[in-house]
């Protein structure tokens, strides 16, 4: 899918303009945003247009015969519309809005997989998963007496791909693999992995969170068989999501939450559920958030995704070519592909007290175990400080990020 | 307070000090009671063990675990407060020293016999709120020690 470019790459410096949030001091220094793969900061343009919604456009979705009711379902669906464009999905049926990845994995674990996996069926997932893409299917696996397998990955944070393809066999009936590593920037080889899935007819979900910040996605050519992502790590509000399917495998899944909207006849003896997407969105949805997210998509689609992309990857190697200048520092994933995140340890600082030390000099890191628990014991590590770049960040954030870690280390000298 | 005054305030001499050369840190072989206190959110996981005698006087502690220097510090000076207390007296100490860095309205006082001025250290985190649990974590630990409780003491 070609995406438009209606700004030249130099360009891409003026965005920082269009973030509110980012104008303002943090303890008496410029907030230096480096956190927006936790959650990214919003536009203006994506604020506004929840906004607007608020004042002049609110009423509930898919009921009323009145305009308010009319123009809130036009703008929601107008956005599940844009959603369906941004990642090339053949149809808006294959569009389930959810709360985010979290809420899409569990109904892909729960609709999809519980009602055919059987004891002795496996499920395979990656040593670089995040918590959502773990636990939603250990709880599965309880339910059914199916058994999760864990592919490994090498010292740079890449996955072992002989091993991974090793472990696929017709025992395993789904595997859940993350397109980019929250807490190690790993690109992972998605093309190549889903084809070895394919040989063996092992059905396949992309945890996509913190892919489609930074790339062009297009689930068709992807070849998987679902994507979940979230609004709110490319640059849209909290609580909103997608779960993108293949319209025959949505079709043949069980609801997954019940209530209003997902029904098309309800008597006390039976309910007809309703077409997709809409089976899926039991209830009042997130009609604000989701008008939000809709805007976020226009606002990335206007930056150019393949800007944003260029913009961040010059970033993260300037990033991890400074840092690995400052004495006593050690990058954690070196991954051959990676992704505009970088963690990385000082001495034997802890992270919590290399992000409290930051956040005085107003830099806003991540740090901690970044809900990858197993990801930080297979380095030893208890964490790490997750320094991660959105379009809006520059060279003189990653310069001021320098600085306050040589004052840290000061402090713990 | 400038940014450089803020930082000091936080990691006070006591605190590197007690970081990086924790004391009673180590498994406690003899210990009578004993319990884990993780912090759910960061991972901060400690063990405190104590040794009591027939009189209920606590004669030696230990901890052992990981964690940030705050919670580190923390636990290894809980180790030499409550070090020949009471029972009592330890659990008092448990209620006067996470009510002060909470900041509660109703403080308890420290028992008549112990010395709690060194704690003071802890004082900067009541300016973090982040970092409240990291100081309280090994505390949280003590009382559940002292109750017997089998299960994990977590700041939540």
């Amino acid at each position: 899918m070609s995406q438009p470019q209606l700004l030249p790459t130099t360009d891409i410096s003026a965005c920082r303009n269009d973030f509110p949030s980012l104008h303002q001091e943090i303890n008496g220094h410029p907030l230096t945003y480096l956190d927006s793969a936790a959650s990214a900061q919003q536009p203006g343009v994506v604020i506004e247009a929840v906004a607007r919604y608020h004042r002049e456009d609110h009423a509930n979705v898919h009921r009323g015969v009145h305009t308010l009711s009319h123009r809130a379902t036009e703008l929601y669906e107008g956005a599940r519309d844009k959603l369906c464009n941004f990642i090339n999905a053949v149809s808006r049926a294959e569009i389930v809005l959810t709360s985010g990845t979290t809420e899409s994995i569990n109904l892909v674990a729960q609709s999809y997989c519980r009602p055919m996996l059987k004891p002795g069926d496996q499920v395979l997932i990656t040593w670089l998963e995040h918590h959502s893409n773990i636990v939603p299917w250990q709880l599965v696996c309880e339910q059914t007496g199916a058994e999760l397998i864990v592919a490994p990955i090498n010292d740079q944070g890449d996955i072992e791909l002989d091993q991974l393809r090793a472990l696929m066999t017709d025992r395993v009936k789904m595997l859940g693999v993350g397109h980019v590593s929250n807490a190690l920037g790993t690109i992972n080889p998605l093309r190549e992995i889903i084809a070895s899935a394919k040989e063996f007819g092992i059905a396949v979900l992309v945890d996509g969170a913190q892919g489609v910040p930074h790339m062009t996605i297009d689930v068709q050519a992807l070849g998987c068989d679902f994507y979940a992502f979230s609004g709110h790590k490319m640059f849209g509000p909290t609580g909103t999501g997608v779960l993108w399917g293949r319209e025959a495998l949505l079709e043949k899944m069980p609801p997954y939450k019940g209530g209003g909207d997902m029904i098309l006849e309800v008597t006390f003896d039976k309910t007809v559920f309703n077409e997709l997407p809409y089976k899926f969105e039991a209830g009042t949805p997130n009609i604000a958030g989701t008008i939000g997210f809709g805007a976020a998509v226009d606002y990335l689609q206007s930056v150019g995704m393949s800007n944003i992309n260029a913009h961040e990857k010059s970033l993260h190697d300037y990033m991890a070519s400074e840092l690995v200048k400052i004495d006593g520092l050690r990058l954690i994933g070196t991954a051959k592909n990676q992704a505009s995140v970088q963690s990385f340890a000082l001495n034997d600082i802890h992270p919590h007290d290399l992000g409290t030390l930051l956040d005085h000099q107003g830099v806003a890191v991540r740090t901690g175990h970044h809900c990858a628990m197993p990801v930080m014991q297979r380095f030893g590590l208890p964490g790490t400080t997750r320094a991660s770049l959105g379009l809006y960040n520059s060279t003189d954030d990653i310069d001021r990020l320098v600085v306050a870690l040589e004052k840290a280390r000061t402090v713990f000298a | 307070m400038s940014v450089n005054e803020e930082m000091q305030d936080l990691y006070r001499h006591t605190i590197l000090d007690h970081a990086r050369t924790p004391r009673n840190f180590g498994r406690l072989d003899n210990a009578t009671h004993s319990a884990e206190g993780i912090n759910p959110l960061c991972g901060d996981k400690l063990r405190l063990y104590l040794s009591v005698n027939a009189n209920d006087q606590i004669i030696n502690a230990g901890f052992e675990g990981s964690g940030c220097a705050i919670s580190v510090a923390s636990a290894s000076l809980l180790t030499e407060v409550v070090t020949d207390l009471s029972v009592a007296d330890a659990d008092v100490c448990f209620a006067a020293v996470t009510g002060r860095l909470t900041q509660q309205t109703t403080v308890v006082a420290a028992p008549k016999n112990v010395d709690l001025e060194k704690l003071k250290a802890l004082d900067g985190v009541r300016q973090h709120p982040s970092r409240i649990k990291c100081a309280t974590l090994a505390w949280h630990a003590l009382h559940a020690a002292l109750e017997q409780s089998s299960t994990t003491a977590t700041t939540e």
